[in-house]
């Protein structure tokens, strides 16, 4: 019996040991024969080219691996922003679309139907071929909040200089502790003596008023350096001051929260209404309104349908921003698997480590929502 | 004395609050067409602020006005009930009457009315809206790529050979419908392969011989969409047995494929396949580009459809297992009989997902150096006898896949109320 | 025991088919790329997605460029025919890798030489077919007529993983400007950003300028600056490994520019097989064995200059009469104070 079981897994080893000694074999006659070198070595060169847009400091003159870090945390940046800014806009549209308003209920599924349809490369070159490109040159561009300026070449806004910023940094993080204990602490009262403490109300001023505090006794100031126009040549004009946004990572992050957006509404709607009408019926009986029944009976439950499939989008979220590679953001793709891989020639290399980064990324994510997804199951009584 | 409370609205004085509601409403839409068409601005006497607000006030009271509960007056009672059931909700409703009126206007202006279709050169777009002649004269480049004009009936007949292979398995008699499944496994793809082979791409028979790096626009869209789907449904199917099956060796070298091209972005799958993958063959042979890439994505969806299999195969109660194998069924005949038709329409709308998401990732082959209709696009769009139109071109390729995504989403939706058994 | 013989003699199966592949690809491994070239019936030659002068296609699908000349010549001297090529037009991500792989035999694409190319990842230069350099492009209402007028915080459109991206970062170094690089893949959408307004200039090799400049929406409206800041030696690549198609390559670009030096053409050509210099009957094949030494047979010079021409009328017809840029500069005959100085042909 046990002869059944062993020989259909030594077929599929001896099968999968062929393909990958074959694929090994080839490889290594190739470079052998092109005298082209195995080995991680080019990491440590010098890259030679700039980057556009770094969240840390970074010129050619430091190595591969810094670009390699570059690309990383532009990568990053966009995942993080656009996992927030299409999750606020997906859960408001997972919501019209269960509105008893019939205009609201249609527009938020037009918008799900039309984004969803259309691919996200599209999307993407639509923004940023057509959209971002129509915008004004920087001497035509009009002042936007009394401070910011929209324009072709990106958006200019007010960078704030800070002093003292640790002693800021360091009231955020306890008031955030503070907000936490106490939320405990309602919480426990609340289950104990009935009695609701108004915790939304007094978390947000601990929020905000303890940090504010700190401008007036911990001597922490905040000025902000404004973009302001400098003329480079007879018809180019450039701001000089604040911050800027460079076109690629706008249009990016909208057309990632657009699209992703439309699948979190629909998960979000499903999840709404995966719970029983008896659970809104019975928290009607019992006097709660309907924003208290959303809040307290519903969402608490649906949650648990919503988050395994968001968790998914997250993870399309992170890896669609690659797409990037067919505009001009500085990513992890375009910068490593693009110019590095160009400039090197290591191409096994380069894409074994991109590749090994993006799935690095996705089990992290998995791993994480897998934990809280456990953690809110277990609250189920 | 009748008592009138304005605040109150009631149906005693049905007429009276009809009227002032229709007034209101009527005056804040006409504010706000007047001030953004006809550019003059009725209420410039009022500061700023307030003044860009009107159209929204004044609409927002004359809905108030209307909100009368119980009027009697069916069509009134509707509208209420769908739009106007509180303060927030009318002034929800009556933002996106004001955004349709905004945008609606110009945008058909654009794409109907002001724009141009005859003709065929670029100087024929006089008006100022969208230039369809672009689309016009490119068409053929956009449907068949850079597949040589006079060839192009090939690729014609060629899809409606296989629509017609496609479309005869509902035809056939009962007695051979147990071969159905085989035939669209096994016999399809080996015809339709055959078909694109000496009939697309030629060189025998008589026919030229038209290189794969020539394929382009919608055609190669749906020949690499064709070619993955039906490739990477069996492959799926393994790898989600393979997933559950009890053999340590087959169970996890699954779960490492799945997991392994779950977790990477399709560009870098691409990249690997245009770039390394030529390392790792012999010296001397070299595979088609284009095989590669429909290789590379059949390998990517599988492990996508592998997840949604298996999704299927675990919702099924443990009772169908059990009496399948109490009849003395072996493992295969097991899955075929029993398991698989059950799980597979449990997970219609999965798989369609999956489609759908096959047919959106499909330009992302341009980073091989395929065309297809997005990468046409932008090759028209470099074209120095057609710059400026990016804008028609984007809408006409959205305007296709739109279409081809919405009928396979709302055809799923339609398969699974088809086949929905319930138990 | 019979239940698993099935298993067994897939098993089997399997092991034969796999071993019979490999032992079968280690044969293969003797054939060289002239091989292939004369049993497949056309050259494959990797060019750029279109450049005008160096390798373009029109609506008909005809190829006219240098760099595709280069190719038709090496056409002509191995198949005989200058039109027996087949152009892949390639992105400057997959050019190396195509030509590597085997997907291409020659890469003419306006590739510059440099150390780390011929030595790192497995390609050899073999030769020059263009003499450039990198240069800048504003707008002409710019008011900007020198590179040392460019000011801090300029954007500047170029090609990612190209030797211009590199140059472009040593260049404003020098020159303490702080600058923010805008690099795409595709040099369509290079050219679209700089005319868009999104950059402020565009920089790659002088000729790749006045090539991309006839596809703006007002050719007239750019001016590319006097300044050159690097050496772009432009040639053609082939892989590593395989000495004998190297030299094919190598001597007939040398041929045709060597044809130019002695005054061959296509017209004349002929009609040099008498005459009195030995070099030149050299050169058109009616004195020695050159042929010989890759393989090929006498004609295989003559067969170039005749179908293709010497680079003078190459360069003509693509470069200078389609206006990209009529002045040949370095790119003549060392005999008239150019660079093109080729060992000869003997």
């Amino acid at each position: 019996m046990k002869f059944k079981k062993i020989l259909p897994q030594l077929l599929t080893l001896l099968f999968i040991v062929l393909i990958f000694g074959f694929f090994t074999m080839n490889a290594q006659e190739n470079m052998d024969t092109r005298g082209i070198e195995f080995g991680f070595g080019f990491l440590k060169q010098e890259a030679s080219f700039d980057i556009q847009f770094s969240l840390i400091d970074y010129d050619g003159s430091h190595s591969y691996a810094r670009a390699y870090l570059v690309g990383l945390l532009n990568t990053l940046l966009v995942a993080f922003i656009g996992i927030i800014l299409a999750t606020l806009l997906g859960a408001v549209v997972g919501i019209a679309r269960l509105s008893p308003n019939y205009l609201i209920k249609k527009t938020a599924s037009f918008y799900i139907e039309f984004f969803r349809n259309i691919p996200l490369l599209l999307q993407i070159f639509f923004w940023y071929f057509a959209a971002l490109r129509a915008l004004p040159m920087p001497e035509d561009a009009p002042l936007l909040l009394n401070s910011s300026f929209m324009t072709i070449k990106g958006l200019y806004a007010p960078a704030p200089i800070w002093t003292n910023f640790n002693i800021f940094f360091i009231t955020l993080i306890i008031a955030m502790i503070l907000i936490f204990f106490f939320s405990r602490y309602a919480k426990k009262k609340q289950e104990i003596e009935g009695k609701q403490l108004p915790v939304l109300l007094i978390s947000s001023t601990i929020f905000i008023g303890l940090p504010l505090l700190t401008f007036l006794i911990g001597g922490v100031d905040l000025s902000f350096s404004f973009p302001v126009i400098r003329q480079m040549s007879q018809s180019s004009y450039t701001f000089d001051g604040g911050f800027k946004i460079p076109p690629e990572l706008i249009a990016l992050t909208l057309a990632l929260t657009l699209y992703t957006a439309t699948f979190i509404a629909e998960n979000v709607r499903a999840g709404i209404q995966g719970i029983g009408k008896g659970q809104k019926e019975a928290a009607a009986s019992i006097g709660l309104t309907p924003s208290q029944v959303l809040k307290l009976v519903i969402m608490p439950q649906a949650l648990r349908i919503i988050i395994p499939p968001t968790t998914n989008q997250y993870l399309n979220l992170t890896k669609n921003s690659s797409l990037a590679a067919a505009i001009a953001y500085p990513d992890l793709v375009l910068v490593f698997a693009g110019t590095a891989m160009m400039q090197t020639g290591k191409a096994i290399e380069i894409v074994g480590i991109t590749m090994a980064t993006y799935l690095t990324i996705s089990l992290a994510i998995s791993l994480l929502m897998n934990w809280y997804n456990k953690r809110i199951a277990i609250q189920e009584k | 004395m009748i008592k009138v409370n304005l605040l109150k609205p009631d149906n005693k004085n049905l007429s009276l609050f009809l009227s002032l509601g229709s007034l209101f409403f009527v005056l804040g839409i006409f504010d706000f067409y007047s001030n953004n068409f006809l550019n003059t601005n009725i209420t410039s006497f009022l500061p700023r602020i307030i003044n860009f607000f009107t159209p929204l006030i004044f609409s927002v009271i004359g809905l108030h006005f209307f909100r009368i509960e119980f009027s009697g007056v069916k069509i009134l009672d509707n509208i209420n009930k769908n739009i106007n059931t509180s303060n927030f909700n009318a002034v929800l409703s009556v933002i996106i009457i004001l955004l349709i009126i905004f945008a609606l206007p110009p945008l058909l202006n654009w794409l109907i009315f002001d724009a141009n279709i005859a003709g065929d050169t670029k100087e024929a777009c006089t008006g100022g809206g969208a230039c369809w002649v672009y689309i016009k004269v490119w068409f053929n480049r956009f449907m068949y790529g850079m597949y040589p004009n006079a060839e192009q009936w090939r690729i014609n007949v060629t899809f409606i050979a296989v629509l017609a292979f496609m479309a005869a398995g509902f035809f056939v008699p009962t007695r051979l419908r147990n071969y159905l499944s085989f035939y669209y496994t096994i016999l399809l793809p080996i015809i339709s392969f055959i078909l694109i082979y000496y009939i697309i791409s030629g060189g025998s028979f008589g026919l030229e011989w038209v290189e794969t790096g020539a394929w382009g626009g919608l055609s190669l869209t749906f020949i690499v969409s064709f070619f993955s789907l039906i490739f990477c449904f069996p492959l799926g199917m393994m790898l989600a047995l393979g997933r559950r099956s009890n053999l340590p060796v087959v169970k996890y070298s699954s779960i490492s494929f799945i997991e392994f091209w779950r977790g990477v972005p399709l560009i870098t799958v691409l990249f690997m396949s245009a770039v390394m993958f030529p390392m790792f063959l012999p010296d001397g042979t070299y595979v088609d580009k284009l095989i590669r890439v429909v290789v590379a994505i059949t390998l990517f969806e599988a492990a996508y459809t592998a997840e949604v299999i298996r999704g299927g195969l675990q919702a099924l109660p443990r009772g169908q297992y059990d009496a399948a194998k109490s009849l003395g069924m072996g493992y295969w005949k097991m899955h075929i009989f029993v398991i698989l038709p059950q799980a597979l329409k449990l997970v219609i709308p999965g798989i369609a997902n999956t489609f759908l998401a096959l047919i959106k990732d499909t330009p992302l082959i341009f980073v091989v150096g395929l065309l297809e209709v997005v990468g046409m696009l932008n090759l028209a769009k470099a074209n120095p006898k057609w710059l400026g139109f990016s804008m028609e071109g984007y809408v006409f390729a959205g305007t296709i896949f739109w279409i081809i995504c919405y009928s396979m989403s709302k055809y799923s939706q339609n398969l699974e109320l088809k086949y929905k058994t319930d138990r | 025991m019979f239940k698993y013989l099935k298993q067994l003699t897939s098993l089997v199966a399997m092991v034969a088919v796999l071993f019979a592949f490999t032992t079968e690809t280690m044969a293969a491994k003797k054939s060289k790329t002239l091989k292939n070239t004369q049993k497949k019936g056309f050259v494959r030659c990797g060019v750029s997605q279109g450049l005008p002068g160096f390798s373009n296609a029109d609506a008909a699908g005809n190829w006219t460029g240098v760099d595709v000349d280069v190719c038709r010549a090496v056409a002509a001297a191995v198949l005989g025919d200058a039109n027996k090529v087949k152009f892949t037009p390639l992105s400057a991500k997959e050019r190396f890798t195509a030509l590597t792989s085997g997907e291409i035999d020659i890469l003419s694409r306006n590739t510059t030489w440099t150390l780390s190319r011929d030595a790192d990842i497995g390609l050899t230069f073999v030769g020059v077919n263009f003499y450039d350099g990198q240069g800048f492009m504003v707008r002409k209402d710019s008011g900007i007529t020198s590179t040392s007028q460019f000011k801090n915080g300029i954007s500047a459109c170029t090609n990612i993983g190209t030797t211009t991206e590199l140059n472009m970062r040593d260049f404003f170094n020098s020159k303490g400007i702080s600058y923010e690089p805008v690099a795409f893949e595709k040099a369509d959408e290079v050219v679209a950003a700089y005319d868009s307004g999104r950059c402020d200039t565009y920089t790659t090799d002088k000729s790749g300028l006045a090539a991309q400049r006839t596809k703006m929406t007002n050719p007239n409206d750019h001016i590319v600056l006097p300044e050159t800041i690097s050496k772009e030696p432009l040639g053609p690549v082939v892989r590593q490994g395989d000495a004998v198609w190297e030299d094919i390559v190598r001597w007939s670009l040398n041929v045709m520019i060597e044809a130019e030096e002695y005054g061959i053409n296509s017209t004349n050509a002929d009609s040099m097989k008498t005459s009195d210099n030995p070099q030149i009957k050299r050169l058109v094949g009616s004195e020695g064995e050159l042929g010989a030494a890759f393989g090929l047979d006498n004609d295989w010079s003559l067969r170039i200059i005749k179908q293709v021409g010497n680079y003078g009328e190459s360069y003509k017809r693509n470069i200078a009469d389609t206006g990209i840029l009529p002045d040949r500069g370095p790119n003549q005959i060392w005999t008239k104070g150019g660079l093109l100085y080729v060992p000869p042909a003997r």
